[in-house]
């Protein structure tokens, strides 16, 4: 008897690996649902090793799945609620052809809804994951906060979206998580940190929505959307848990107006007043225990690395206090919600115009507000007793973790660039650029001798000449002593004809030169294996060096020409 | 446009008045008084002063009037004929025109001359064609008798503005589009039309709260009005509604349908959706999960260049801004995937255009990009160049220029240094050899040949003052005269007179080489011996005792191969078949050893045993030269395509190192007898020198260290350095350049 020979592709790579089509097969699902069922699970396409191997042989690119990916699927009771739903809207457009309209009024009573909780446990095991996983989430919730209701998409959505973000906020502000800010072209940038977690997510500008031509299909952001809130209701729930807070939060709200209270039902009374973000939430226990300081252990770990922590630890503290006792007014201009939630994450007082938004607490004649943000050329009334600075002020001192100097802040001023706190910190020079300004921020004993400079041109030159001698006299220190000994000793006794001997230069520029041929004769020694990558990250290299290059000569070409037009002024 | 409106306003009070009004008026009136226009339309063609006379007519009518059985069929008439006709203003005028007359109408049988349920407006009877069909005619269509009907005179905009200012009535004057001419319409037909205009019942007589009239009487009577009893089962409860209320409450039982209330308190319930999920931060259920998750990776934070306001180096000029846009079809090779900008003051910040789609994308990507595992590289390229000794710590090897020996009419293809290392020979394309002194650089001799010099070779033996010439088809022995006399003399003695050969040679060697005693001029030159070849001599070598020679003549099939002795001045041919195109061969330095380089392989023979010993792979495709290291394992091999081979013969037969160091085909290698150097050479102009050390102890394998490149040759016909040479003393390097220079790099 001969053995059965092992047929192809039925172990491995090959069999681990099933397309799309044979996918919805198995599943005996239509690609709808199958997508649906895909994100809300959040089952992925997965890139094989051996692409041939996994397509069976099969020619063309196709979407592969893991074949465990699709038995995981088929154990999903959802799958049987997308097959009752199917039959629900079968009904329901029976009902409707026939005219039954109280049948399909009642049928639409009862439309079917997935529960999604055991989902969401299933994706993020541990509150830890979903944290770490909720850049997305925060991302797209803030997007469809912001739109009109739309066609084919549940419009309960859109105010669930609403109601979680600004919960998110809410437990952001009561947290004091708040690490970076950036106002980008895109929308604002806000990053903070909780449970250690950082996460980054992105608010659009105002009036961000239009009507897309067809490039963007909402049904699926809102099927994502539909996971996402549930999500982030439970990162709600758990956040306010922690911060014992009351959820859904509570808010104690006083000095009503009468008329408002008979105009507006209660309930929206409180979701707007929480929506000002202006007011704190109720705590479910009185006094909340103090910060807890960073304990030594100097056993643990290495010294410097405890000292590394506390300063950070420190700077979080100044952080999350950067704000204290200063009010600020917010002029109508400016982005409201933003600006509130920034400043009340630094631990600042916000107000603005009663008429713009419920919930101001100040007004802008109050004599004890210290700023007032402002984003127009020129304002009528001015107080004496405050600063009128422009929005980025706030967020440039959020990022720099100090109150910066108002003064290029101030009204009609030409604002600093505004600098991206997001870059890598301690990145190679060469390989990336860092514009003066950063330098500046991270170092301030430079910006002095930069401040001098701009304020004289006239002694700038004289001063870097002498720079230059002292720089060179400090190169070779030496050299500098060899001489004045040698000068005091031809002084002392010149009739001795025994020299002290010179000493020989080395020319750093042949030196280098030299070492760069020699590394050059290395290189060619680089292995054969490893011949193609080291070329293209030589190449990689070089890109990235002459891009700094092209920045810093851009950089150049500006301050020649801004200097050129100084001088024609004073001229 | 006045007319759809007014249209159109007519149809809608009418559908709602005609319930009413049909109820009121009799039949016979409305058809009638259609009728009745008809025949109007007949008798007088529809003359403007006479439809004025009309309205004029009804006026008083109307005034006079006030009944309901006058008012109520001018409005079911009306309605019909709007209805029926299309847009024709002076309808709203022809219904009270026939009010005028009732008692006629009612004289008139009503199906007297012709059906009248088309009630068209015939006073044209072109039909509904286009009225644009008749542009180009005088008339505008025909009467009920076949007669023209004349166009009313076409006015320019000059005209109809100078009537705009002279005519009063002007704002009342309407176009009749069946006969083109214009009638003025009267004080009624302007109120009509702003009744309808505001949306009230044309007809102001009408009354809207007229008492309802009570046809049937909604008191129950004492007495049945039927003679017969009510039917049993309407005293029985349905049985049909038992059925479906019991229905309904299983239907409630089972929670398929709910009541208001529970869907409230569903509502209500809704809200409180979220509860703790995860009861710690980090301890995990166990459940069943995605099999091996790859999490998604995060979206790049945003540098500098995205700023609302960054520093201005970041815009784009001109010129990247272009190369943005000429990038459109192939996004992912853009540098940038947006336009930086550049805001004065946060409130310019427009929405941003794209962030939608970015959304959208990124969604798309989340499920539908495939994801795996790639393992990223964090080293520095640095790390993968080899970490080898500084070049100053393996001093001394020759680091500049110090004497170049110029004389040279063309190309030098070949030198050689005598054993002492005073005097330098070089053979050129000039059909001369050269013999240097090497420290002064000066020329001691020039010796001319019949043909280009390929090859040079000094004798090794140290008592011996000759060298080996390769010269077209002829190897020469020259003896130089250059150095210690006695030596010289003492040559020129040894090869005077040709040992007497019993030997009979070998009719294939014959043919193959023949040696013969130089012409009394040529010994002048210094020519002691002369061998002619049968084809063209490429190389020659000596053997390390100085006695033995090889000879090469690539074209010469299995007589490639030549191997000569001095002493008994007789060739021989070792190989009988031919193994490919010999390129090179050289003698192992102590044992009895040939190496044979063809175009692929290197083959090492073994001369006594007379048996191939090993064959080396070259991997490949043209050898140029080779030389042997003098400790006899190791074995350099240069390549026209560009590379330079290191064998250990103990090692394996394929190259223990390939050394890349050339941009172009290496044309000679190099190694030095004393020092652990070794030098390549190649058409790129330039000369590399390397350290090449090899270790007694078997474990250890070479060294290899590119130690310096020189580039001083110049390049002519594509020719860069032909040939390498050390000093047989002195770590100084030799190069023959195709420049016609010989160069000498000192330490």
């Amino acid at each position: 008897m001969v053995a059965k020979r092992k047929k192809k592709f039925t172990s491995g790579e090959g069999a681990r690996y099933i397309t799309r089509q044979g996918a919805l097969k198995k599943l005996q699902l239509s690609l709808k649902d199958f997508r649906r069922l895909c994100i809300l699970k959040g089952i992925y396409p997965r890139e094989p090793r051996n692409r041939n191997k996994a397509q069976k042989g099969r020619s063309g690119i196709k979407t592969l799945y893991h074949s465990k990916d699709i038995l995981f699927l088929m154990q999903e009771p959802i799958i049987w609620k997308l097959r009752d739903m199917k039959v629900f809207f079968r009904k329901v457009a029976k009902a409707k052809t026939t005219k039954e309209f109280g049948q399909m009024h009642r049928l639409l009573k009862q439309h079917p809804k997935l529960k999604l909780d055991n989902i969401v446990k299933e994706r993020y095991p541990t509150y830890i994951d979903a944290l770490r996983d909720l850049d997305d989430c925060l991302t797209l919730c803030f997007l469809f906060s912001t739109f009109p209701s739309l066609e084919h998409i549940n419009h309960e959505q859109f105010a669930l979206c609403r109601r979680l973000t600004i919960e998110f906020m809410h437990a952001v502000i009561e947290s004091k998580a708040l690490r970076k800010v950036f106002i980008s072209i895109k929308g604002y940038y806000y990053q903070v940190e909780i449970k250690g977690v950082t996460i980054t997510w992105i608010v659009p500008h105002q009036f961000g929505y239009q009507p897309q031509r067809g490039e963007v299909d909402f049904k699926i952001m809102s099927t994502f959307v539909e996971f996402y809130i549930i999500m982030l209701g439970f990162v709600n729930y758990r956040l306010y848990n922690s911060l014992n807070l009351f959820y859904p939060p509570k808010l104690s709200i006083r000095n009503v107006p009468e008329i408002e209270k008979k105009l507006v039902n209660k309930e929206a009374l409180t979701s707007e007043r929480i929506a000002g973000l202006n007011l704190p939430l109720h705590n479910t226990v009185l006094h909340t225990e103090e910060e807890v300081e960073l304990d030594e252990f100097p056993l643990e770990s290495s010294s410097e690395e405890m000292a590394e922590a506390k300063k950070e630890g420190e700077e979080m503290n100044k952080l999350k206090t950067l704000f204290k006792g200063l009010k600020f007014f917010l002029n109508r201009e400016v982005p409201r919600e933003s600006l509130v939630f920034v400043i009340r994450c630094c631990s600042g007082e916000v107000s603005w115009d009663k008429l713009l938004f419920v919930g101001s607490t100040f007004d802008e004649d109050d004599e004890t507000i210290t700023y007032q943000i402002v984003d127009r050329p020129i304002v009528d009334k001015q107080f004496i007793s405050r600063y009128y600075v422009q929005p980025q002020w706030v967020y440039d001192c959020i990022n720099a973790r100090e109150l910066l100097p108002v003064n290029k802040y101030f009204i009609g001023e030409v604002l600093p660039p505004h600098l991206s706190p997001f870059v890598d910190k301690d990145r190679d020079s060469y390989q990336q650029y860092i514009p003066p300004e950063e330098v500046l921020l991270r170092n301030p004993n430079v910006k002095l001798a930069d401040n001098d400079m701009e304020e004289d041109e006239g002694l700038e030159k004289e001063a870097e000449g002498e720079e230059k001698e002292e720089s060179d006299d400090e190169d070779e220190p030496d050299e500098l002593k060899d001489e004045t000994v040698e000068k005091l000793q031809q002084n002392a006794k010149k009739k001795l004809s025994v020299k002290t001997g010179e000493v020989e230069k080395e020319d750093p520029w042949k030196k280098h030169k030299l070492e760069k041929q020699e590394y050059r004769l290395r290189e060619k020694m680089v292995k054969n294996k490893h011949r193609r990558l080291y070329k293209s990250m030589m190449e990689g290299k070089k890109k990235r060096s002459k891009e700094v290059w092209l920045l810093k000569k851009k950089r150049r070409l500006i301050e020649e020409k801004e200097k050129a037009a100084r001088k024609g002024k004073t001229n | 446009m006045l007319s759809h409106q007014l249209k159109r306003k007519l149809d809608k009070a009418n559908n709602k008045n005609l319930p009413q009004t049909s109820k009121t008026d009799d039949d016979d009136d409305f058809n009638s008084d259609s009728d009745f226009y008809d025949s109007d339309v007949d008798e007088e063609s529809s003359d403007l002063t006479d439809s004025e006379a009309d309205l004029s007519g009804s006026d008083e009518v109307d005034s006079d009037d006030e009944t309901d059985e006058v008012n109520t069929p001018s409005k079911a008439d009306g309605s019909d004929e709007v209805d029926s006709e299309d847009e024709t203003v002076d309808t709203g005028s022809k219904p009270v025109s026939t009010t005028s007359s009732p008692s006629i109408i009612k004289k008139i049988d009503e199906y007297a001359e012709h059906d009248t349920s088309d009630e068209e407006d015939i006073r044209n009877t072109i039909g509904n064609v286009p009225k644009n069909w008749y542009d180009e005619y005088e008339h505008i269509g025909y009467d009920w008798d076949g007669g023209k009907i004349e166009k009313a005179a076409q006015r320019d905009q000059l005209d109809s503005f100078l009537q705009r200012i002279e005519d009063p009535e002007f704002w009342r004057t309407v176009k009749d589009p069946q006969t083109g001419k214009e009638i003025v319409l009267s004080d009624d037909d302007v109120k009509l039309i702003k009744r309808i205009n505001s949306q009230r019942i044309p007809d102001e007589n009408f009354n809207e709260y007229a008492p309802w009239i009570e046809w049937f009487t909604s008191e129950v009577m004492k007495m049945p009005l039927r003679k017969f009893p009510e039917h049993k089962r309407s005293f029985l409860p349905s049985k049909i509604e038992a059925k479906r209320v019991s229905r309904l409450v299983h239907a409630l039982k089972m929670g398929w349908i709910k009541t208001n209330a529970q869907y409230k308190r569903l509502k209500a319930k809704k809200k409180d959706q979220f509860y703790m999920l995860w009861q710690t931060d980090s301890d995990a259920e166990k459940m069943r999960r995605i099999h091996d998750h790859i999490p998604a990776p995060k979206r790049f934070l945003p540098g500098h260049a995205e700023s609302y306001n960054p520093p201005s180096e970041y815009l784009f000029d001109e010129r990247e801004l272009q190369q943005w846009h000429k990038l459109e079809e192939t996004p992912w090779k853009r540098k940038l995937h947006f336009i930086p900008e550049k805001y004065g003051s946060l409130r310019e910040v427009p929405a941003y255009p794209r962030y939608i789609k970015e959304r959208f994308l990124r969604c798309l990507d989340l499920y539908m990009c495939p994801r795996g595992i790639k393992l990223k590289l964090t080293i520095e390229p640095e790390a993968l160049v080899p970490k080898l000794p500084s070049p100053r710590n393996l001093q001394p090897f020759p680091t500049f220029l110090a004497i170049t020996y110029e004389g040279h009419a063309d190309m030098v293809r070949t030198i050689d240094t005598d054993k002492t290392g005073q005097y330098l020979v070089s053979g050129s394309d000039d059909c001369t050899i050269k013999i240097w002194e090497i420290n002064t650089g000066r020329c001691l001799k020039t010796i001319a040949t019949d043909a280009v010099v390929r090859c040079v070779r000094w004798c090794p033996n140290q008592a011996l003052s000759l060298i080996l010439v390769a010269a077209g088809n002829k190897v020469i022995l020259v003896n130089p005269h250059v150095g210690d006399f006695l030596i010289n003399s003492k040559t020129d003695s040894l090869l005077k007179d040709s040992p007497k050969n019993d030997t009979i040679i070998n009719e294939r060697v014959r043919a193959t080489v023949q040696w013969t005693e130089p012409s009394d001029t040529e010994y002048d030159r210094g020519f002691r011996a002369i061998l002619q070849h049968f084809k063209e001599v490429t190389q020659v070598t000596w053997h390390g005792k100085g006695d033995y020679f090889a000879v090469i003549m690539p074209d010469g099939q299995n007589r490639s191969v030549l191997i000569g002795q001095v002493s008994k001045r007789r060739s021989q041919l070792p190989f009988t078949k031919p193994k490919g195109l010999v390129q090179s061969v050289i003698f192992h330095p102590s044992k009895p050893y040939l190496f044979v380089a063809t175009q692929r392989h290197i083959r090492i023979y073994d001369l006594i045993g007379q048996a191939l010993v090993k064959k080396l792979m070259s991997n490949s495709q043209w050898i140029a030269t080779m030389d042997i290291h003098p400790g006899g394992d190791n074995l350099l091999v240069a390549t026209y395509d560009r590379k330079v081979l290191w064998f250990d013969l103990d090692l394996s037969t394929k190259p223990y190192q390939t050394l890349r160091l050339h941009g172009t085909a290496a044309r000679g290698v190099s190694f030095h007898k004393r020092y652990p150097l070794f030098a390549s050479c190649s058409d790129d102009k330039s000369v590399i020198v390397s350290h090449g050390m090899v270790y007694n102890d078997l474990m250890l394998n070479p060294l290899i260290v590119p130690l310096k490149r020189f580039e001083d040759h110049k390049s002519c016909n594509d020719f860069g350095v032909f040939d390498v040479r050390f000093h047989p003393l002195q770590p100084w390097v030799f190069s023959a350049g195709a420049d016609g220079t010989i160069k000498l790099y000192c330490n």
